[in-house]
Formats: structure tokens, C-alpha cells, sequence
């Protein structure tokens, strides 16, 4: 926080605490935290004691039972889906978020005929809708062999048209030109400037393209739906809404509600956790530029 | 091509500047431009019943025109659309302005608190709704049941596109809210002492002050909302799966393209279709911007 916001902060403090404001937050804190609670308390209940028992409290402790059910399930395949998930979002982050760094510096920082028009086609890009590009992806990805495998859910996944906007803006916020100037004059090289100056006063930025597209990989649905036909490849978006709907059709001896809600939790803990502990990282890195429209 | 010192150094930013660019381009051609191109071609052909198929032009773009199936999946995600972003962007417009003003105790952990559920993918967001929607163990029907009341139909015909909206609505708020943060945190100083100093409020402030300047974030958020309500696929799918008799192969139109190519077979007219969605998509982000600079002050 700059100086000057702290001091407006604290200058404000006396009449901190205003009653209709607080209750209308307070209000929607119920609204955005009770289903997560219901995961959490669903998470640590019987089978039998999801049916009998109230939905917004405990009752007999069965969430270690139940974690062991859901690793265990179909010779472990929630391990694979675990895996493969951290696998695909940490590939494709770190990849994309090197991507777009080197493309919003170079859109950033120099002209080149067909500059604009290049960096709106790229802006454009996200009005395509998913099931436009997957399905030719997907035939030309059968076409050469790689559809079910890892590389046909990762390298669709590197192309980040909101990381490039992003760290282009924040590129020419972060980095002055007259310090590249100078630079150049020393007869440094482009790509030395680039590793040795630019890329440290770009790395705030760089966080938050790896941490937003690491959940944008970690959410992903339809690409690994339309590109994997095996378990065991499957993310665990794919492989949690397969449970799922097994166990709405089945009824009976399939009906594992119990390891579908452990495992949606399960699924959730990494994300909420990056998101807490790197909190200052990627809050930064959208003030430099995401929004200045 | 004659050339001094000044002449050479900018012909080799040019080089370096598309050098940088190269490694994204290549594979944004690759992955997207590629595959776009494809389906273009694909959507311009017909399979036929003994293998093969022949070029027929326009014909699966009129065909989708006239497709009962797909234009009442276009006008359920309009529906879907013209409700829910605004609904949301109200939402996260008026936590953004509550927590800015600094007028809340404990207001980093509302942000918070707001923001998580953007941490959980979508399909886990409609699995765990779906739960809570549900009539075998759902807390609220449990709630429904404590209280004396009915017990509310959430996967009903004329309820579940709204229960859909909601689980938008639950895990996208605290993004936009975020964006909306970002950019209050840009507003320059001055501009609040001089609020400060004509004697304008909290609530005058966020109103005249804050709320002007939040256009071009506004923008953003609307666009991607708009963007994602149009090509809703993830949460109805998830939803057949506990309400088959509702929500059918054409609910949405991505879910319908989905089924075409996938359970039918028919990727040439699934190939048509999706870039039909694309047309709707771009006329609906085109109108949301022309909204923006009508309504818009001079800059």
C-alpha cells in the first residue's frame, strides 16, 4: 500500500465501523461461506449419516475414513486425477506465464509493423467460444496422435490472451524506458536487458499470470473432457463430475456420495490456500495494469 | 536500404520486439488461428450416409438458423445473460465500494471470505450446489423442513436455469470484485481531498467520485461476464446429470455443439453452430462497449 492510501486509511479510522454497511457484508458472508462449510461438515459424515443427519452440523467424525475411501476408489485413480491436475496447471502456468511475459515486453517496449492489430486479434481471441476451437483441436490433435495424453490438455492451455493484456499493461507501467535507453546506449543486448533488467521489474506481474492461469488449468473442464477418454489422464474436474455422475444414475451399491464430496473438497484446499498465503503477490500484480481499461 | 546509426537501431527493435513475440504467436497460430481455420472449412461440408462428405456451402449455417433446438438455447443463455451479470456486477460493485471506504471493521477478511469461492472450479461449484439444491440430504431442504415451510423445487423446469445463475453468481462475484478493488486503489489521492474538502460523504464520494472512475474496469467485468454467461456449459452439464428430464442435449448452445460432435457424430454442422455462438458472442460484446461509450462522459 502507498504512502499516501495508508494515510488516508488512517485518518478515516475514527469512524470506522458503520453499522448498515457491516451488516449487509455480514449478510453475504453467510451467503458465500455456508456451502463451503456444508462441504467441510458433509466432508466428515457417514454415508448413511449425509441422509439422517441435519446438513448444517456434525455428526459421527467419519472424514478420515472417508479421505481413506476416496484415495482408495477404483484402485486409487483420485491420485492420478490429483496428480495429473497439479502436473497440467503447473506445466501450463510456468509455460504461459513465461509466454506472456516475453510477449507483453516485446508488445510493451518496441514497434513492429503489424504491432495493434496483432495484439487486438490476441485480445479478440477470447470471444471464440470453447467448443469452437476444441473441436477442430481435437481432430487435429487425433490426427496426429496426441489426443489423450497429457500434451493435448497442456499446450492449448499456454496461450493466454488475458496474460499477455495483463503483462503488457503492467509492463508499461513497470518498466522506463529511459533505464532500456540506457541500457542500449551501454550497448547491452536486447535479450540481456530483457533477463538481466526488465524481467525483475516485471515479476510481480509474472505471479499473478502463473497464479491466474494455474486455476484457469485447474478449472479447466471442457478441453481435458474433449481430449481424454481414460481415467487415468483425467484432471480432477473431469474424473469428480465422472463420480458424480455415476453415482446420480446408480443408486445402490454406487452410490459413493461420501467420496464425491471428500473429493471435491480435497480438490479445493490447494487453490483456497495459494490464493490466502500469496494474497499480496497477485493483488499486486493486477493493480499494475489489468484495469486501466 | 540506407542507413546512419538511428536507421539501424530502430530496424533492430523491430527484429527484437517481434523476436519477443515470436514464441507466443507461434503457438497462438498453432492452437488457435490454426484450429479456427479448420473448423471453418469443416462447417462448409457435409458428411454423407456412405462416408465422405461433399462441400454445401452455407447450408449448416441457414440449417442452424432455422434449428428450433439451438435458437431457444441461444434465448435461455440470453435470458441467463441479461439477469445474472448485472445481478453479480451489482453485487461486486457495491462490496467493492463498502470495503474501499473503509468504513467496515475486519475488511481484508470480507474481501476474503467474498473472493474464495473463485478458488473452486466451476464443476466442483455446481457438484457442491447440486448437493445443496438436492432433496435426499440438501441442508436446504433441511433448513425448509426446520422452518415449516415446503420444500422448494431448486431443478425444477422454470427454476433450474435461476439455480444455474446462482452458482455463477457464488463463484464469480469475488473476481469482480477484485478487479473493482484494483482499480479504486488507482484513483489518486487528490481527488478524495478535494471530495473531502466540497464536505461530500462516504456514500457521495463512492457515488460521484469513485463510481465515474470505475468505467473502464466496469467495461472489462461486463465483457467477460457476458463472454462466459453466452457460452455456459460446465454447470448445466454437471446439472443433467441430477435433472435429465430438465435440462436436455440443446439446454445451452456449447452444450448442444458438445453433444453434435460428440455423441452424434455431426461435426460439420457442430463446426457451424459454434461459430454461429461466435457471431452472437461478438454482437453482444460489440453492443455492451457501444453501451459503455454512449452512457460515457467525455475522457
Amino acid at each position: 500500500m502507498s504512502a499516501p492510501a495508508a494515510a488516508r486509511r488512517a485518518s478515516r479510522r475514527s469512524d470506522r465501523g458503520a453499522v448498515l454497511p457491516t451488516l449487509f457484508l455480514l449478510a453475504f458472508l453467510v451467503y458465500f461461506a455456508v456451502p463451503l462449510a456444508w462441504l467441510v461438515l458433509a466432508s466428515t459424515k457417514s454415508l448413511d449419516d449425509l441422509f439422517s443427519s441435519f446438513g448444517l452440523w456434525f455428526a459421527h467424525f467419519n472424514l478420515l475414513d472417508n479421505v481413506a475411501e476416496t484415495f482408495s476408489a477404483e484402485d486409487g485413480v483420485y491420485w492420478s486425477w490429483l496428480r495429473n491436475t497439479l502436473m497440467y496447471s503447473g506445466v501450463a502456468a510456468v509455460g504461459a506465464a513465461l509466454l506472456s511475459v516475453l510477449a507483453g515486453y516485446g508488445f510493451a517496449m518496441f514497434d513492429f509493423t503489424g504491432k495493434e492489430v496483432l495484439f487486438w486479434c490476441v485480445l479478440g481471441s477470447v470471444m471464440v467460444p470453447t467448443t469452437a476451437l476444441a473441436i477442430p483441436t481435437y481432430l487435429m490433435f487425433s490426427r496426429l496422435g496426441i489426443t489423450n495424453t497429457p500434451v493435448s490438455v497442456i499446450l492449448p492451455s499456454l496461450v493466454s490472451p488475458f496474460g499477455v493484456y495483463l503483462m503488457r499493461m503492467y509492463a508499461e507501467s513497470a518498466v522506463p524506458p529511459e533505464l532500456i535507453e540506457a541500457a542500449r546506449i551501454d550497448g547491452a543486448s536486447e535479450w540481456l536487458i530483457f533477463r538481466r533488467i526488465a524481467f525483475r521489474l516485471l515479476a510481480p506481474g509474472l505471479v499473478t499470470v502463473l497464479l491466474f492461469t494455474f486455476v484457469a488449468t485447474w478449472n479447466n473442464y471442457f478441453l481435458p473432457l474433449v481430449m481424454l477418454s481414460e481415467p487415468r489422464w483425467y484432471p480432477l474436474t473431469v474424473g469428480l463430475a465422472q463420480w458424480n455422475a455415476q453415482t446420480s444414475a446408480g443408486g445402490g451399491a454406487t452410490s459413493a456420495f461420501n467420496t464425491v464430496i471428500c473429493g471435491s473438497l480435497i480438490s479445493i484446499v490447494p487453490l483456497i490456500l495459494a490464493f490466502v498465503l500469496l494474497q499480496r503477490h497477485w493483488q499486486s500484480g493486477l493493480a499494475g495494469g489489468a484495469v486501466k481499461g | 536500404m540506407p542507413g546512419g546509426r538511428g536507421r539501424k537501431s530502430l530496424e533492430r527493435h523491430e527484429l527484437a520486439g517481434a523476436a519477443f513475440t515470436l514464441p507466443f504467436v507461434g503457438l497462438f497460430l498453432a492452437v488457435f488461428v490454426a484450429p479456427l481455420l479448420y473448423a471453418l472449412y469443416l462447417s462448409l461440408f457435409r458428411e454423407q450416409l456412405l462416408g465422405g462428405s461433399t462441400f454445401v456451402g452455407l447450408d449448416n449455417f441457414a440449417e442452424g438458423l432455422k434449428d428450433e433446438a439451438f435458437l431457444s438455447g441461444i434465448g435461455r443463455v440470453g435470458l441467463f445473460m441479461l439477469v445474472q451479470v448485472p445481478v453479480m456486477l451489482v453485487l461486486a460493485l457495491v462490496f467493492a465500494l463498502i470495503i474501499d471506504s473503509d468504513r467496515v471493521r475486519f475488511a481484508g477478511f470480507f474481501r476474503l471470505a467474498i473472493f474464495v469461492p473463485y478458488a473452486v472450479p466451476t464443476v466442483i461449484a455446481a457438484l457442491m450446489w447440486g448437493f445443496l439444491y438436492g432433496r435426499d440430504f440438501g441442508p436446504l431442504t433441511d433448513v425448509a423442513g426446520t422452518l415449516g415451510i415446503g420444500t422448494p423445487n431448486f431443478l425444477g423446469e422454470g427454476t433450474i436455469l435461476w439455480s444455474i445463475a446462482n452458482v455463477s453468481t457464488w463463484t464469480f462475484t469475488g473476481l469482480n470484485m477484485i478487479v473493482f478493488l484494483t482499480a479504486l486503489r488507482a484513483v489518486p489521492e487528490e481527488l478524495y481531498e478535494a471530495a473531502a474538502v466540497d464536505g461530500a460523504g462516504a456514500l457521495r464520494t463512492a457515488l460521484y467520485v469513485k463510481l465515474p472512475l470505475l468505467r473502464p474496469a466496469a467495461l472489462v467485468c461486463t465483457i467477460f461476464s457476458v463472454i462466459g454467461a453466452l457460452q455456459l456449459f460446465g454447470e448445466p452439464q454437471i446439472f443433467a446429470a441430477i435433472a435429465p428430464q430438465v435440462i436436455g442435449k440443446s439446454y445451452t448452445p456449447n452444450l448442444y455443439v458438445y453433444n453434435l460432435a460428440f455423441a452424434d457424430q455431426r461435426l460439420n454442422y457442430a463446426a457451424a453452430l459454434s461459430f454461429l455462438l461466435g457471431a452472437v458472442v461478438f454482437v453482444a460484446s460489440f453492443l455492451v462497449v457501444s453501451v459503455f461509450r454512449r452512457h460515457g462522459a467525455p475522457r
